[in-house]
C-alpha cells in the first residue's frame, strides 16, 4: 500500500471512489495540457461525494487564507513558515481557491497533517464549516471584479457570522482594515496584526453602523457606534516586524513591496499559532523569491522583464509602488475576460499620475480603455499589441521593462515568455 | 468666468464602481473648452453645498445606499440645488435613490429622494453585460454604450422621460434605459458612463452652462476609438 492510498483507506467507499476518479481526471487534464487539473479533479470528486471536503479535511489542521489581495502569496509564505514542523503540507499552490481546488489539494497530499488553503472570499463560510478550520487568515477587503464579486460589506457580514459560529477557530486578522476587523470582531480567538492599509477607498464608513469613520494614521474609530481599531500583537513597521514581545526584526524579504511585507507579518503570526517562532519561520519566508510567476524576471532579446500582477484598484496602488522608479519603462496591460471581471470601470479608481514623465506602454485586450484613462491623467504612452512589440519599443533605451498586468493579461504574457515559474 | 462647480455627493458611501471617472471626464471636457472648474467632494458627514452646478452620485451597496438616502433627506442640500435648477447626474444605486422609492437590503421599499418619478425594486435576474441604447432624439446624444451590473429594475412614472431605448441589454427592464426630468438624469450605465459617452457628458455641461465652446478634436480621438470598439464588441456579429 503506497503513501497515497494510506489516507484514502480510512475514507468511506464512496469518498475513496470520488478521490480516485477525481485524481484520475486531474491526471488526464494535466496530460492533455489543460492546466494542473486541480479544479476538474476536485469538481468530479465533489459531484460523486458532496461531503468529500469534510472527509478529506478530517484529522488535519487546516489554515484558510483569504482577502481581496495577497491570498496566493500569503498561502505560500505560511506554507514556507510552517516547514520547520517537518512533514508535508497540503496546499492549493496553483491558486485554485474554491471548494474543488481545496479537495484536489487535500487529496493529492493525503499524508499531510496540515493544510494551508487559499480560499476565495465568497467560499469562506462554507469552507470554515466543511474543514473545521483551525486558523482563518483575513488579509484585507476591497472592491474587485464588481461584475462577479458580491458586495464587500455583505461579504464582511458573512465572514463575521461564519467565524462567530466557529469558536474553535483562531482568526488572524488585519486590524488596520476596518472591514476585516469588523468581520473578525465576533470571534472567540483573534490574533490582531497591524498589517497596514494603503487603499482606503472601501473603508470610509463603519461597516457596523455606516457612519463616516474617524481616521488618524493607522488608527480608526467610529464616533457613532464606538467601533475602533483593536490593540495588536503583531505589527508591520516600515521594513520591520514587531512581535508580541515588542521586539523589532528586519524583514529583509526577497519579495518586493509593502504589501508583501504585510503578508509576511501575517504569515509569521500564523506560524506562531502553530508553535513556529519567528527565528525559525522568517528564514523560510525569506527564501521565497517568486509566487506563481509573479515578481519573476525573464530575459527577452536583451531586456530584463519583471512581471507584476495586479487585479483591482488596491492591488494596482501597491504595484505602482513596487514598480522601479523612472526612467525604467513600464508596460501596463488590462484584459476583461471572465476571471478579470468583464467591466473595466475600475481602472478609473487607479491614480496613474505618478507615471508621468516616463516611458509607458499600454497593452492587453482593453488597451483602449486604459489609453483613455491615461490620457485623462495626462500620462503619455504608446499602444502595443504584444510583449514583443513592447520589448522592441524599449530595447534601445533600456535593459529593463516593468510589466504590470491583470489576471488573464498576466497569464498571456507568462505564456508568451515561456511559462515563467 | 465664474468656475463651474462639480459636486461629488458622498463618495465615501457611493463610489464603488469607477465613479470617479465620471467626475474626471466632466472636469476635463469643461477645462479643455476653457471653462474653469472647481471640484468638491462631499462626504456623508458633511453638508451638501446648495450652490453647485452639477451634482454627481455614484453606485454602492444596499446598506450604504439606504444610509446615504436618509442622510440626504435630512440634509436637504441636494433638493435645494435641484430646485434651483442644478444638474443632477446619478448612476446605478444613485439613480435608484433619486427616485420616489427603491428596494432596500431585503427589497422592502425605502423612501427615495423624489427627484425623479421612478420606482425601483429587485428584479428576477442580475443584469450584467455590455449595454447599447439609443438616446431620446430630443437630447441629441446619439447612441449610448456602457456596462451594466444591477439586479434592480426601474418603473418610470409619467413625470419622467426614458433616457434611451435599449438595443442590447436590460437597462430599466422594460425596453428603456435611464430616465430624466428637467436637469435631473439617471442611468444604470457604468464604463464609466461619461467616459464611454462624451456626448452625454456634454449634455450635462450644456444644461449647466448653455452653448459650449468647441472641444479640441485631437483630445477626444482615443475616446472615439474606444466607443467604436465597444459598440462593435457589443453588437453580435
Amino acid at each position: 500500500m503506497d503513501a497515497n492510498t494510506h489516507h484514502r483507506t480510512r475514507l468511506p467507499i464512496r469518498a475513496k471512489l470520488a478521490t480516485t476518479v477525481g485524481d484520475a481526471a486531474a491526471s488526464v487534464s494535466r496530460l492533455a495540457g489543460k492546466g494542473d487539473g486541480s479544479v476538474i479533479g476536485g469538481r468530479i470528486g465533489l459531484r460523486l461525494e458532496p461531503d468529500l471536503l469534510s472527509l478529506l479535511a478530517a484529522g488535519r489542521q487546516v489554515v484558510l487564507v483569504t482577502g481581496t489581495n495577497g491570498k496566493t502569496t500569503t498561502t505560500r509564505l505560511i506554507t514556507a513558515a510552517l516547514a520547520p514542523l517537518g512533514g508535508q503540507i497540503a496546499s492549493n499552490i496553483y491558486g485554485a481557491n474554491m471548494d474543488a481546488g481545496a479537495v484536489s489539494a487535500l487529496s493529492r497530499t493525503p499524508d499531510a497533517r496540515i493544510a494551508v488553503l487559499e480560499t476565495d472570499e465568497k467560499y469562506i463560510p462554507s469552507m470554515v464549516k466543511a474543514t473545521s478550520a483551525r486558523v482563518v487568515t483575513l488579509l484585507n477587503l476591497s472592491r474587485d471584479q464588481m461584475d462577479r464579486a458580491a458586495e464587500i460589506w455583505l461579504l464582511a457580514r458573512r465572514w463575521r457570522e461564519a467565524l462567530a459560529a466557529a469558536p474553535d477557530c483562531r482568526v488572524v486578522a488585519n486590524a488596520d482594515d476596518p472591514l476585516v476587523a469588523w468581520a473578525a470582531g465576533a470571534s472567540r480567538q483573534v490574533t490582531w496584526v497591524a498589517a497596514g492599509q494603503a487603499w482606503r477607498e472601501d473603508s470610509w464608513c463603519c461597516p457596523n453602523c455606516g457612519a463616516h469613520l474617524q481616521r488618524d494614521g493607522d488608527d480608526w474609530s467610529c464616533r457613532e457606534c464606538g467601533g475602533r481599531r483593536p490593540p495588536v500583537s503583531w505589527m508591520l513597521h516600515g521594513d520591520e516586524v514587531i512581535d508580541p514581545a515588542g521586539r523589532p526584526t528586519a524583514l529583509e524579504l526577497a519579495l518586493p513591496g509593502r504589501a508583501n511585507r504585510s503578508n509576511a507579518v501575517v504569515a509569521l503570526a500564523v506560524a506562531e499559532a502553530f508553535g513556529v517562532r519567528l527565528a525559525q519561520a522568517l528564514p523560510e519566508i525569506r527564501r521565497v523569491t517568486s509566487v506563481a510567476g509573479r515578481y519573476t524576471q525573464v530575459s527577452r532579446r536583451g531586456v530584463d522583464i519583471r512581471l507584476l500582477l495586479a487585479k483591482n484598484p488596491a492591488g494596482w496602488l501597491e504595484a505602482l509602488e513596487v514598480v522601479a522608479p523612472a526612467p525604467a519603462p513600464v508596460l501596463l496591460a488590462v484584459n476583461a475576460q471572465g476571471p478579470d471581471g468583464r467591466d473595466t470601470s475600475w481602472i478609473w479608481d487607479v491614480d496613474f499620475r505618478r507615471l508621468r514623465g516616463r516611458t509607458v506602454l499600454v497593452g492587453g485586450e482593453r488597451r483602449l480603455d486604459l489609453a483613455v484613462r491615461l490620457e485623462a491623467d495626462e500620462v503619455q504612452f504608446r499602444l502595443v499589441s504584444d510583449i514583443d512589440e513592447a520589448v522592441d519599443a524599449v530595447r534601445s533605451e533600456s535593459g529593463n521593462l516593468e510589466v504590470l498586468a491583470n489576471y488573464t493579461a498576466f497569464q498571456q504574457y507568462r505564456t508568451a515568455l515561456g511559462r515563467v515559474q | 468666468m465664474r468656475p463651474l462647480r462639480l459636486i461629488w455627493v458622498y463618495p465615501d458611501l457611493l463610489s464603488t464602481y469607477g465613479d470617479r471617472g465620471n467626475l474626471l471626464v466632466l472636469e476635463r471636457r469643461a477645462r479643455l473648452r476653457g471653462i474653469p472648474v472647481e471640484v468638491v467632494e462631499v462626504n456623508s458627514d458633511q453638508p451638501v453645498p446648495r450652490d453647485g452646478d452639477i451634482y454627481l452620485m455614484g453606485g454602492g451597496e444596499d446598506l450604504p445606499q439606504t444610509l446615504a438616502t436618509r442622510r440626504l433627506l435630512a440634509d436637504g442640500g441636494l433638493h435645494a440645488a435641484a430646485e434651483r435648477g442644478a444638474v443632477v447626474f446619478a448612476v446605478c444605486a444613485g439613480y435608484q435613490m433619486i427616485g420616489v422609492e427603491f428596494g432596500g437590503a431585503d427589497d422592502t421599499p425605502v423612501q427615495g429622494l423624489g427627484l425623479l418619478d421612478i420606482r425601483s425594486g429587485r428584479g428576477e435576474r442580475r443584469a450584467v453585460g455590455e449595454i447599447v441604447a439609443d438616446v431620446d432624439p430630443g437630447l441629441n446624444v446619439g447612441r449610448l454604450t456602457g456596462f451594466e451590473n444591477h439586479q434592480g429594475v426601474t418603473r418610470l412614472g409619467p413625470g419622467v422621460r426614458p433616457l434611451a431605448r435599449t438595443e442590447i441589454g436590460t437597462g430599466n427592464g422594460d425596453g428603456t434605459e435611464g430616465s430624466y426630468a428637467g436637469r435631473v438624469l439617471g442611468t444604470y450605465l457604468h464604463g464609466p458612463a461619461l467616459v464611454r459617452n462624451p456626448n452625454l457628458a456634454d449634455l450635462l455641461l450644456f444644461w449647466a452652462v448653455g452653448p459650449l465652446p468647441p472641444f479640441p478634436p485631437q483630445a477626444e480621438e482615443l475616446a472615439k476609438r474606444l466607443r467604436a470598439e465597444r459598440l462593435a464588441a457589443a453588437v453580435p456579429q
